[in-house]
């Protein structure tokens, strides 16, 4: 019996997802225009302050990881040889 | 009434009892243990007793204050998950392992001295161990081996600063020390190892991937909140801890990124959690603290319950590296779920545990005024979010489907499973009840429109920016790989230092052996050693000369003793 695709097997359900995960991430920005953030760091008084932070954070994150991957990655068995 | 056996005594009595029965019954005696001591642990008051005296010294087994009962009901509830977790078990060895593991764990918290905490130090190490080495392959005894050296190391630097201090302010009271002297330095760094402080850190990440699925759920919850609640206890406000507290929570969430074996990607996102606790603490206020051992608490259940899933996962599959998992929701739907609140719990969404207690040291840090350090633990909020959020569930249940069929793990998993994301869930919530067991009075609000709003645009665009990077392919794939880090110093500089030291010693003796074949040495020797040339070396002497000796030198001790 052949199986069934499952449902993020398809690419329409998965750009259906996505989308959606778009307009959230456009809702949670549009906040900032209408709602005042209370302040205690200056750098929090940029406009969308913590969604440039994540965006950027997690970008260097993962690039900076793979760079060290030229640096520190070795064969699985390295400690056994 | 304080309560009539000291807190740890009912998991050791019990682990006696288990090996005597059999099926259902241990089970139900397995079940019974956490449940009971718990039962006395709530009829206890705060005070002290059962204290021992032993030659001059008061050793009390059992302290009870606000601190030491929230991580005694903390240890209770996660013995009880890791219990039910492993019920399916059938290894004698690993169940009586594991009670003796979490009483000692209790052990520590109760302890009113420093030779008491002393021995609960070292048997957490001796007792844990059997947690790795139950797995049976030569790793995990390499890694059991390297994991025992290291923790009796900091039993041993813990026994020193406690002699130490004894013998400096004549008290073995364990309270706030502060870093004020070797003594306390010896103490300090013996916390630092078992809590994971960077640099000695790789025990964890080396140990925990290689112990039992059942096994590492038992590990993650104890050995290092014991240190967080040992450093809460004896070094709240120092100032290093701050930035060592830092550290932790920034370099291990690069390491967890390029990191393939999917319990080891927690074992770093582990540190990392630490390292929030660690900053807390070393801030020292009220809220500081409050945030700190809040978040030690969810910490357990939320990480315990990811370490559940993914030895749910390696249970089933067999595998746990990322590059061979993938597309395993379609049959383990129920697993992936639990998986996801543990990720959302952890990368501290709204209305899950993490957020009201990782939030409350933030803002502390913002506070007292450590604007940079507030930007550090911004950043490893993003950072564990990217590969605790959403790499564990993308990596194991979504991803490329590795064709991989099995079904859910058996029952009692999947309720451990439930229970603990259940916990994460209500604690997220309903925050006051956890609140109400912290050390200070808790003015905090977690659920304020600024604070929600920023978390969940921090984290909504940190995920978008992992989308962006694997659509566009920038995202580094998973790979059959090891990666350095500090452990490079003993596994591979040290384990090379031994083997040229050993190659030394062997050539040094074929050298000398060719020398006395050639006769240059051997005649310099026979000089004074040959029996044939009377001299005083080559005497032979009787063993009762040695006896004599032996005594001789005893006495002259004895009477230096007298003289003094």
């Amino acid at each position: 019996m052949k199986e069934q695709p499952g449902f993020l097997d398809k690419a329409e359900s998965v750009k259906k997802l996505l989308r959606v995960f778009y307009a959230i991430c456009i809702g949670v920005l549009l906040f900032d225009l209408v709602y005042h953030r209370h302040v205690a760091h200056p750098w929090e008084n940029l406009w969308g302050f913590y969604a440039l932070f994540g965006f950027i954070a997690c970008t260097v994150l993962v690039l900076a990881a793979k760079e060290m991957r030229k640096v520190v990655m070795r064969k699985e068995d390295y400690y056994e040889r | 009434m304080n309560g009539s056996v000291p807190p740890f005594a009912i998991f050791f009595a019990g682990a006696l009892l288990v090996p005597l029965c059999r099926g259902w019954l241990r089970s139900a005696l397995l079940l019974l243990i956490p449940l009971l001591s718990a039962l006395q642990l709530w009829g206890m008051e705060e005070g002290v007793s059962w204290s021992i005296s032993i030659l001059t010294y008061t050793l009390t087994l059992s302290r009870v204050d606000t601190l030491s009962l929230l991580f005694g009901y903390l240890f209770h509830l996660a013995a009880l998950l890791a219990i039910i977790f492993s019920l399916h078990v059938r290894d004698t060895g690993q169940q009586v392992v594991g009670l003796l593991y979490a009483g000692s764990a209790l052990g520590v918290v109760f302890a009113g001295d420093l030779i008491t905490l002393f021995v609960f130090w070292e048997l957490l190490a001796i007792t844990s161990v059997f947690l790795i080495w139950a797995r049976r392959t030569p790793q995990a005894l390499a890694a059991g081996f390297r994991y025992l050296i290291i923790q009796v190391f900091s039993g041993v630097l813990l026994l020193a600063g406690t002699l130490l201090h004894l013998s400096q302010t004549g008290s073995l009271a364990f309270d706030y020390l502060g870093l004020s002297g070797p003594a306390s330095w010896l103490i300090f760094l013996a916390f630092g190892i078992k809590c994971a402080f960077p640099f000695l850190h790789n025990w964890l990440t080396d140990s925990y991937p290689e112990a039992t699925p059942t096994g590492s759920v038992f590990l993650c919850a104890f050995t290092t909140k014991v240190a967080i609640y040992s450093l809460a206890r004896a070094f709240p406000g120092t100032e290093m801890l701050i930035y060592i507290g830092a550290a932790m929570t920034c370099f291990p969430i690069f390491y967890a990124v390029i990191e393939n074996d999917l319990r080891r990607v927690l074992g770093y996102s582990m540190i990392n959690q630490l390292g929030f606790m660690v900053c807390g603490i070393g801030l020292g206020s009220a809220l500081a603290i409050n945030g700190a051992v809040s978040h030690a608490f969810n910490d357990v259940i939320f990480k315990g319950l990811l370490f559940m899933s993914m030895g749910a996962v390696l249970h089933m599959t067999g595998r746990i590296k990322g590059s061979d998992l993938g597309g395993l929701y379609k049959t383990m739907p129920i697993t992936t779920v639990f998986c996801i609140v543990g990720a959302c719990s952890i990368s501290a969404f709204p209305l899950f545990s993490g957020f009201v207690s990782k939030s409350m040291v933030m803002s502390a840090a913002l506070e007292e005024g450590h604007g940079w350090i507030w930007l550090a633990l911004l950043f490893a909020s993003a950072g564990v979010f990217h590969h605790a959020g959403i790499k564990i569930p993308f990596f194991a249940f979504f991803a490329q489907d590795a064709g991989i069929r099995v079904k859910e793990p058996p029952l009692n998993m999947l309720i451990a499973m439930g229970l603990a994301a259940g916990l994460c869930i209500f604690i997220g919530v309903y925050p006051w009840l956890l609140y109400s067991w912290l050390p200070a009075p808790v003015e905090y609000i977690p659920y304020e429109a600024t604070h929600v709003i920023a978390q969940l645009q921090l984290l909504f665009f940190a995920a978008l920016a992992f989308c962006w990077l694997k659509l566009s392919g920038l995202y580094p794939p998973e790979l059959h790989s090891v990666n350095i880090d500090a452990e490079w110093v003993y596994r591979r500089l040290g384990l090379r230092a031994v083997q040229a030291a050993l190659m030394t010693g062997t050539y040094l003796r074929t050298e000398l052996r060719k020398r006395i074949q050639q006769g240059t040495v051997v005649s310099r020797i026979t000089r004074n050693w040959h029996p044939q040339t009377v001299r005083w070396l080559s005497h032979t002497w009787p063993a009762g000369s040695m006896v004599l000796w032996a005594v001789g030198l005893l006495g002259l001790i004895l009477l230096s003793y007298y003289i003094r």
